[in-house]
C-alpha cells in the first residue's frame, strides 16, 4: 500500500491523515462528481490540428531544415546503406567507437569500429565514451522533435545524455507532421521512459543570448533513412 | 497548517518595492530587454500556429474539467503510479512536504541532493528546511544556480536570472567555483556551469525534481526544460523525489500533446523545448531505484474553493503574462515578494497567502489585458484581480482615505444633481491649485499624480450644462 | 431631415458626396461618462457636432451620471451595482447608446453581465442582454453602425493614435480609429511605435501605484515624441489625460486630443488650444 515501504509508522499515519484532509478540502470546494467524470471529459473541444496536411516529401524536409536550425548535421540515406553512412559520420566527427543500446540492429553497424554495448557500464564509463548511436521511435516534423523510448528501444536514459555526441537513426516512415500525430505514435508506449529531443539543449539564462549544449549531448547527427 | 509563498508574508507593499526597484538601471535594462525578447520571440512561432486559439480553447477546458474532478484525479494518479513502483505522499501545507522530503532522504544515509528547477519546492522554502536538516542542496539549472551561488531570489518564473547580467556572472562563477580565469562570453559561462555540474550529476545520489504535468491516466509525471539538467536529475540518481502541487495533474497521457505546444511556444518562443523527460514509477535498469510523488496543496484547495478564482490553478508556468505585462517590464519579479510574480503572482500569491500579507498584489495592475490575451490556457487575469480587490474591500482592508473617497464619488454618482453639487465643490477646492487650466499640484492621495504629471483643472462649465444652454438658445 | 436632403447638406459642409448612404436618420442617446462630462465637455461638443452634421438627432438624458466603472474595478462592486441599475433606467427605452469612451463600453459589456447575474435577479439580466446591442463607442458607432468613414473633417496636423486597451482588447476596435483619421483632410497619420502598450492609467492606479504609472507613461511619450506628431489621439480622455498630464508636465510641446474633436474640426473651425488636455 502506499507510504508503507521505508517509512516510520507515524509518517503513513501523518500521510493518511494528510490524503483525507486533502481529499476532503477538494469535495467542500467542488463538490464530488465522479459519476459524469468520463461524460465531461469526452465533451471537451478539441478543434486543434490533429493530422498535418503536408505530403511525405514535404514532411521530410521540413524535419531537415528544422534539424539544421539545430545545427544538426542530416545524412540522407537509402535503405539498406545504413552501416555505410555510420562511417561516414563517425570519421566526419572523428569517431572510432559508439556506445549503443543492446538492441541496435546490427546491419547498422559498420565494421573496423567499436561498438560497446551500455548496460552494465557505469556513468563515469559512459562519460568516457566517444558518443552513442541509436535509432528513436518516432520524430516530429514540425517542432524538429526526435521521440526516443527508453530501456526497450533507445536504452537507458543515462545513454543518450551523458555522452556529448548523439548520431541517431530516423527512418522515414517514422517521421510525422504534428506533435498529436507523435504522441500517436506512443500509444502502448506511455508507462516506459520516453524523452522528447528538439535541438541540443540551450539556456538563454546569460542576457537572454541562446547558449547551445549545457548538459546533454551538444553534437546531434541524424541519418534520415529511406 | 502554515502555508507559506517563499517569502511574500513579510515582503513590502508592492508600490514600496517597485519604487525601490525601479531605482536600479541594470534591472530595469535587463528586464525590458528579456521579456522584450522573449515576447518576439513568443509572437513568432505563435503566429505559425494555425490552430492556436483552439489549443487554447482546449488547455483551458482540460484544466477546467480537470479542477472539477481533482479529488477523482489525484487518486487516480496515485494508483496508477503505485502500481508502477512509485510511492506517493500527501502534505497538505509547506512543513508536512519539507518532512516527508527530509524523512526519505534521512532513510537513505543521503547528506547532498541535486534539484532541478521547480516553482513549487521554492513555494515551500524547501531548500532551507534541507539545510536546517543537514542535508544540502544543489541547484542545476543554470539560473538557479546563479541564484543560489549569489545567495539571492528569482525575479522570474522562466527566466530567474534575468535581473543579472553576463559580467555579474562571471564574477560570480570566478568567486565561488574557484576558477582563476573565466572567458566573457556566454558560452564560456555556460561551459563553467556544465563542469561543474556534470561532477554533480555523475556522483550526487538522490535528486528532487517538480513536475510540470502528472498525468492521472498513466500514473506518469513529465518534466519540461532546456538545459538537460532535467534529464540528469531524474533518470541518473537512485532516489527520486517529485514535488507535484495538486493543480500539475493532467487527465490523460494525450492531453499532453496540447500543453507540450502551449507550453514551449509561450515560455520560451521555441516551437518545443530542447527536452521532455516523461517517466512512470520505476523502470528497472533505467533510473532511480526509488521514486516518491509528494503532492502538495499548500492552500490550493483554498483556491480551489473560490468558483471565480478557481482557474488561477489552470496556470503551467509559462511565464508569457510576465513578459507580457508593462508593470512588471517596470519592475522586475522581485517587487512582487513571493516567487511568483508578474500577473500570475499578483492573483496566485494572495490567494495561497489569503491575502494576509499580500494585499498590494492585486492592485499592482493597469488591468491592461495584455496577460490574459497571452495566456496559454486563457486565465482571465484581469477579472480574477477584480474580484480579489473586491474581496480586499469587503473585508475592510482597503484604506481607510480610500474607502471615504469611494464612498463620495458613490454619493456623487447616485445622482445627477449630486453630480452637480460635487463639481461645484471641486470647482472651489481646486482653486489654489488651477492655473490656466492646468493643476501642476495636489496635495494628499492625488499628489502621486501630480508629483510627475500635471492635470486638467475642472473648466467652467460641463457638458451638460453647455447641453442644456444650448437647449434654452434653440428654443423660440 | 430627408434622405436628399441630408445627402446635400452633407456635401454643402464638406463639399464631398458621401461613399455610403446614409439610409437612415437615428435618434441617438449619448451617455457622455462622468469624468468627460466633468473634464473633457469639448468630447462631448465635438460628438454632438459630428453626428449632427452627418444628419442625425442627438439626446442627451440629465439624469445620466457613470457607469460605475471606477468602483467595480477598484473592488467596490457593492457600489457599482446601483450604478448600473441607474444606467439601466436612465436608458431602459433609448434606441442607439453613443458613449466616446471606449473604457465604460467595455464594462457595460463585459461587467454588467456578470453582476447582472450575480445580483440574482433575472429582469436585470434580461435588461442588460438588451441594453448590449444598443450601445456603441463613438468610433465603433460611425463606422459599423452609420457606415461612415469620412466626418467631412479638416485637420492639417500630424497626428498619431494611442490604442486604448479596452479598445484593442475588450472591444476589438481593429484599424477603425486610423480609417476615420486617414479620411480627415490635411491631417497626416503617423503610427505609433508599442501603440499596444497600456499608457499606465489603469484608473486607481495611477495614483496607487504612482510610480509605475509615471515610468509607463514615460515609455507612452517616449514613443509619441518619436514619430514628431503634433497631436496624439486615442478614444479615449483617460488614456489622453495620463499621457498628456505626462508631455504637459515636461513642456514637450505636443497635444492630446479625443478623436471626436479632430473628427469634429473643419475649415470653418480647425481647434488650436480647444481639447488640449493641459
Amino acid at each position: 500500500m502506499v507510504g508503507e515501504t521505508r517509512q516510520g509508522e507515524k509518517t503513513v499515519n501523518a500521510n493518511s491523515a494528510a490524503r483525507a484532509d486533502i481529499l476532503l478540502n477538494i469535495r467542500r470546494s467542488v463538490g464530488d462528481h465522479a459519476a459524469i467524470c468520463e461524460a465531461e471529459y469526452a465533451a471537451i473541444p478539441r478543434e486543434y490540428r490533429h493530422k498535418g496536411t503536408a505530403d511525405r516529401s514535404e514532411i521530410l524536409d521540413l524535419f531537415a531544415s528544422r534539424l539544421h536550425d539545430y545545427d544538426a548535421v542530416v545524412y540522407h540515406c537509402p535503405a539498406g546503406a545504413i552501416s555505410t553512412i555510420v562511417a561516414a559520420a563517425m570519421d566526419a566527427r572523428n569517431k572510432t567507437s559508439l556506445l549503443r543500446p543492446e538492441r541496435l540492429p546490427q546491419e547498422w553497424l559498420p565494421a573496423n569500429r567499436s561498438f560497446p554495448v551500455v548496460d552494465g557500464l557505469s556513468y563515469e564509463e559512459i562519460n568516457r565514451g566517444e558518443g552513442v548511436i541509436t535509432g528513436c521511435v518516432a520524430a516530429i516534423a514540425f517542432t524538429g522533435t526526435i521521440m526516443l523510448r527508453h530501456s526497450v528501444g533507445e536504452g537507458r536514459r543515462a545513454l543518450t545524455l551523458i555522452p556529448d555526441y548523439h548520431l541517431c537513426v530516423v527512418f522515414a516512415d517514422q517521421v510525422v507532421e504534428t506533435v498529436p500525430e507523435g504522441f500517436a505514435r506512443l500509444k502502448g508506449m506511455e508507462t516506459q521512459p520516453l524523452t522528447t529531443v528538439s535541438g541540443p539543449s540551450a539556456t538563454a539564462d546569460i542576457e537572454m543570448s541562446r547558449v547551445k549544449g549545457v548538459h546533454g549531448p551538444r553534437f546531434l547527427d541524424v541519418i534520415l533513412v529511406g | 497548517m502554515s502555508v507559506r509563498v517563499g517569502e511574500a508574508a513579510s515582503a513590502p507593499t508592492f508600490a514600496a518595492a517597485a519604487k525601490h526597484l525601479m531605482g536600479n538601471d541594470q534591472l530595469r535594462r535587463n528586464v525590458r530587454n528579456a521579456t522584450e525578447v522573449i515576447r518576439n520571440k513568443r509572437a513568432a512561432v505563435v503566429g505559425e500556429m494555425s490552430d492556436w486559439q483552439q489549443l487554447r480553447d482546449t488547455a483551458h477546458a482540460i484544466k477546467d474539467h480537470t479542477m472539477r474532478h481533482l479529488g477523482e484525479y489525484l487518486a487516480r494518479f496515485e494508483e496508477n503510479c503505485t502500481r508502477a513502483g512509485g510511492i506517493v505522499h500527501w502534505a497538505r501545507d509547506a512543513d508536512e512536504a519539507n518532512a516527508i522530503a527530509i524523512e526519505i532522504i534521512r532513510s537513505h544515509n543521503e547528506k547532498e541532493v541535486i534539484k532541478v528547477k521547480t516553482m513549487t519546492t521554492d513555494e515551500i522554502g524547501m531548500n532551507r528546511a534541507l539545510e536546517a536538516a543537514g542535508i544540502t542542496p544543489y541547484e542545476t539549472d543554470l539560473a538557479d544556480l546563479i541564484v543560489q551561488l549569489g545567495d539571492d531570489k528569482p525575479s522570474h518564473i522562466v527566466v530567474p536570472a534575468l535581473h543579472r547580467n553576463k559580467m555579474e556572472i562571471r564574477e560570480l562563477f570566478m568567486r565561488t567555483m574557484g576558477l582563476s580565469e573565466l572567458g566573457t562570453r556566454p558560452e564560456d559561462i555556460a561551459e563553467a556551469a556544465r563542469l561543474y555540474l556534470r561532477e554533480k550529476f555523475l556522483r550526487v545520489p538522490v535528486a528532487i525534481s517538480g513536475a510540470n504535468f502528472a498525468v492521472a491516466e498513466t500514473g506518469s509525471v513529465c518534466v519540461v526544460e532546456s538545459e538537460g539538467n532535467g534529464r540528469m536529475c531524474v533518470s541518473l540518481p537512485r532516489l527520486l523525489i517529485s514535488v507535484a502541487g495538486i493543480e500539475k495533474i493532467v487527465p490523460k497521457f494525450a492531453d499532453l500533446e496540447v500543453f507540450l505546444q502551449l507550453l514551449a511556444r509561450s515560455a520560451t518562443g521555441e516551437r518545443m523545448n530542447p527536452y521532455n523527460s516523461i517517466w512512470t514509477g520505476v523502470t528497472p535498469g533505467d533510473g532511480p531505484r526509488e521514486f516518491h510523488v509528494i503532492l502538495l496543496d499548500n492552500g490550493r484547495t483554498k483556491v480551489l474553493a473560490d468558483e471565480v478564482s478557481r482557474e488561477t490553478l489552470d496556470c503551467i508556468r509559462c511565464g508569457a503574462c510576465l513578459n507580457a505585462c508593462p508593470v512588471y517590464r517596470q519592475t522586475g519579479g522581485h517587487a512582487y515578494g513571493s516567487i511568483y510574480a508578474g500577473p500570475i503572482g499578483a492573483i496566485l500569491t494572495p490567494q495561497l497567502q489569503s491575502m494576509e500579507h499580500s494585499q498590494t498584489l492585486p492592485y499592482a495592475s493597469s488591468l491592461c489585458g495584455a496577460c490574459y490575451e497571452v495566456c496559454p490556457v486563457k486565465i482571465n487575469i484581469p477579472e480574477i484581480l477584480i474580484h480579489l480587490r473586491n474581496k480586499i474591500v469587503e473585508n475592510g482592508d482597503a484604506p481607510a482615505g480610500e474607502q471615504m473617497g469611494m464612498k463620495a464619488a458613490a454619493w456623487a454618482m447616485s445622482d445627477a444633481a449630486n453630480l452637480s453639487t460635487a463639481r461645484t465643490l471641486g470647482r472651489i477646492a481646486q482653486m489654489p491649485f488651477a492655473n490656466n487650466g492646468v493643476i501642476h499640484h495636489l496635495p494628499g492621495m492625488m499628489s502621486g499624480w501630480t508629483a510627475t504629471r500635471d492635470m486638467p483643472s475642472i473648466p467652467a462649465e460641463s457638458f451638460r450644462q453647455w447641453w442644456a444652454k444650448r437647449a434654452r438658445e434653440k428654443r423660440p | 431631415m430627408d434622405q436628399p436632403l441630408r445627402r446635400r447638406k452633407y456635401t454643402e459642409i464638406t463639399g464631398r458626396t458621401p461613399l455610403i448612404a446614409i439610409h437612415w436618420e437615428l435618434q441617438i442617446s449619448l451617455f457622455i461618462a462622468c469624468y468627460n462630462d466633468m473634464l473633457f465637455p469639448g468630447t462631448g461638443q465635438a460628438v454632438v457636432t459630428v453626428l449632427e452634421r452627418l444628419g442625425h438627432t442627438v439626446e442627451f438624458r440629465q439624469s445620466q451620471t457613470c457607469c460605475g466603472q471606477m468602483h467595480y474595478n477598484s473592488g467596490y462592486q457593492a457600489d457599482a451595482l446601483p450604478l448600473m441599475e441607474k444606467f439601466l433606467d436612465d436608458f431602459r427605452d433609448s434606441g442607439v447608446v453613443c458613449i466616446p469612451s471606449s473604457s465604460c463600453v467595455a464594462m457595460i459589456r463585459e461587467h454588467y453581465p456578470v453582476m447582472a447575474e450575480k445580483s440574482g435577479r433575472p429582469e436585470m439580466v434580461r435588461e442588460v442582454q438588451s441594453l448590449i446591442p444598443r450601445v456603441f463607442e463613438f468610433s465603433e458607432l460611425l463606422v459599423d453602425k452609420l457606415g461612415v468613414e469620412d466626418t467631412g473633417a479638416f485637420f492639417p496636423y500630424l497626428v498619431t493614435l494611442h490604442s486604448s486597451c479596452h479598445s484593442l482588447r475588450s472591444l476589438h476596435i481593429g484599424d477603425k480609429p486610423e480609417r476615420l483619421l486617414k479620411k480627415v483632410r490635411g491631417l497626416t497619420y503617423v503610427p505609433l511605435e508599442d501603440r499596444d502598450q497600456c499608457c499606465g492609467f489603469g484608473g486607481t492606479f495611477s495614483v496607487k501605484n504612482a510610480d509605475v504609472s509615471a515610468a509607463m507613461a514615460a515609455d507612452k511619450i517616449r514613443c509619441v515624441l518619436k514619430t514628431r506628431a503634433e497631436v496624439c489621439a486615442a478614444l479615449d480622455n483617460s488614456c489622453l489625460m495620463q499621457i498628456g498630464g505626462a508631455l504637459g508636465r515636461l513642456n514637450t510641446g505636443t497635444r492630446t486630443m479625443h478623436i471626436a474633436e479632430i473628427l469634429a474640426a473643419t475649415e470653418a473651425s480647425v481647434p488650436t488650444g480647444a481639447g488640449a488636455h493641459v
